[in-house]
């Protein structure tokens, strides 16, 4: 099926909005009415048609205003794209990944032919054409991750194995959530989450060591995490924190349905079959509460959950000053009906 | 009830500059409260160990830290008047070093990061080295919004040098910057005068 890309922008105007079928297969991470940290790791399988997860890798109605906004980050700031330089075979097999996924699940929109190592690639909505020779550098305009992921949507990590642990040793990181590819480049596992409250108390991060390390080729595994932004600003990077850090501010009873959005990022971990690298895609899907509470049951959920958050966890996710106008808010939209288990809509 | 930040999980631990007897070759980087603990350590009836050490060291007592192990007859001791000075030199004699050697670091955190930050440059790692912090508790911190370093941070927060951004030093550590991490400390709300209290003295 051809996608209609949506002309919209995540900063300024903030023209970015959700289709009604970009709300029906947003991934909604509450499966009930309450939140608790665990590690919620499942196989990375093929999910519902049309659902977020129907392909590894999802490409949606916001591609191209998305791949536009990642380019004006670079240009501000490339310290964003950074690989140490051990990781070149690891960008490698990214390209790889990324090219052989998108080709294969919208072939009316990329192709990729290869001849033995001479490969060509085509990525039609972006008006892309290029031949090159596969591992070798000087052959792509750019570096192969940097290549591929101004091409894909979603933040890309790679991260290698050694000494029992995983390092954070190269990505591609326009879209987080509050943390810093330049300062967590080159560290390891229990480093680089080292501010997540909580969880390394309950012995989570190490679990969650454990299984990625064992992750296997060709048994992609993927979580969702969350948090709450305001305006639908993909860029919420601590670098300009002093720009969007405001907006916090900004919440009133009479803007929160338009201002205040979930942001669900589905984070998906792969095996690398060349270098033995990991990659860790984080893909940041927003919804505005106008738009969530559309649908009845999300609606129902969220103020509750939002009510049930323990305090580390609302100051972490930055949620502090505006959580009680949400809740206020979302308050009229809970009937105090049962919710059924799971994400997805009734 | 407990704390939920039992200690900063991305710091490096510091546990001391235990003598490598196995090394052919003796790196010592040393600033300012490390000179006691390295006199402690080298002491001048070490005959071998000084003869296979290099010494170099910044700060108040290094002109007479250089004057002792000279006579001494170290290998060799470097009167480094700063401590970018000392790490320039540092990177040079690492990028030409041999098998067999030991880097051993005394000196204040901000020292620590900085010397671990060349050396892994050089394709040392950090539990390669074998480290003391001593003396202040002054940290480097560097700025997220415009990437420069500050040096000998000792209090929460710190107006940064280049960009003019009040900056919180937070807890959380890059041993490849060999920096804390400083965040705009009111980009939420710039009215709030947030207390500046010296607490990494």
């Amino acid at each position: 099926m051809a996608l209609d890309f949506r002309q919209e922008t995540f900063r300024d105007d903030f023209s970015f909005r959700n289709s009604p079928h970009a709300i029906s297969r947003f991934p909604f991470p509450f499966w009930e009415d309450q939140y608790m940290y665990s590690i919620n790791i499942e196989p990375h399988t093929a999910g519902k048609p049309g659902s977020v997860y129907e392909f590894p890798i999802d490409i949606d109605e916001h591609y191209l205003a998305e791949m536009h906004d990642r380019a004006l980050v670079l240009r501000e700031d490339p310290l964003r794209c950074q690989s140490l330089p051990h990781m070149i075979t690891a960008e490698w097999d990214l390209l790889e990944l990324l090219m052989e996924s998108l080709a294969r699940d919208y072939p009316d929109h990329f192709a990729l032919s290869r001849d033995g190592d001479h490969w060509h690639w085509r990525n039609r909505p972006m008006k892309i054409e290029q031949k090159f020779t596969f591992g070798n550098v000087a052959t792509l305009p750019y570096p192969p991750m940097e290549y591929i992921t101004r091409q894909c949507q979603g933040d890309f990590c790679l991260i290698d194995q050694r000494e029992g642990n995983l390092w954070l040793d190269a990505g591609m990181v326009t879209t987080q959530a509050d943390w810093s590819l330049d300062f967590d480049l080159g560290m390891n596992f229990m480093e680089w989450h080292g501010p997540v409250p909580i969880a390394h108390e309950i012995g989570v991060m190490e679990r969650a060591l454990k299984y990625l390390m064992a992750i296997q080729v060709g048994r992609p595994v993927r979580r969702l995490n969350w948090t709450m932004t305001i305006n639908p600003r993909l860029d919420t990077s601590p670098e300009n924190y002093h720009k969007w850090g405001a907006d916090r501010l900004t919440v009133t009873p009479a803007n929160v349905g338009e201002k205040l959005h979930l942001r669900v990022e589905v984070q998906g971990l792969w095996r690398l079959p060349r270098s033995n690298a990991i990659v860790f895609s984080i893909r940041c899907y927003l919804i505005s509460m106008n738009e969530l509470v559309t649908v009845k049951k999300w609606g129902r959920r969220l103020p509750r959950v939002l009510k049930s958050l323990p305090e580390d966890i609302v100051t972490y996710k930055g949620l502090t000053r505006y959580r009680q106008t949400a809740i206020d808010w979302l308050a009229r939209y809970d009937d105090g009906g049962v919710t059924s288990s799971g994400g997805d809509p009734d | 009830m407990k704390p939920l930040f039992a200690g900063i999980k991305s710091r490096p631990l510091y546990t001391g500059v235990a003598i490598d007897h196995a090394a052919s070759h003796h790196i010592w980087a040393v600033e300012g409260g490390g000179v006691s603990k390295l006199r402690a350590i080298l002491t001048g009836d070490a005959t071998h160990l000084l003869a296979a050490s290099t010494i170099l060291v910044t700060g108040d007592q290094a002109a007479a830290t250089c004057e002792f192990y000279h006579q001494k007859q170290a290998d060799s001791c470097h009167h480094m008047q700063t401590v970018q000075n000392l790490v320039t030199r540092l990177a040079v004699m690492l990028s030409t070093a041999r098998m067999g050697l030991r880097l051993y670091v005394l000196g204040s955190e901000d020292f620590i990061g900085q010397v671990a930050a060349t050396a892994q440059r050089q394709g040392i790692d950090f539990d390669d080295m074998r480290t003391e912090q001593c003396g202040s508790l002054a940290r480097l911190v560097q700025c997220v919004h415009c990437k420069g370093m500050i040096d000998h941070v000792t209090t929460n927060i710190v107006p940064c040098p280049h960009c003019g951004i009040q900056l919180f030093v937070r807890d959380h550590y890059s041993r490849r910057l060999g920096a804390f991490q400083g965040v705009a400390v009111n980009a939420e709300d710039p009215s709030a005068i947030p207390t500046i209290e010296e607490i990494y003295k």
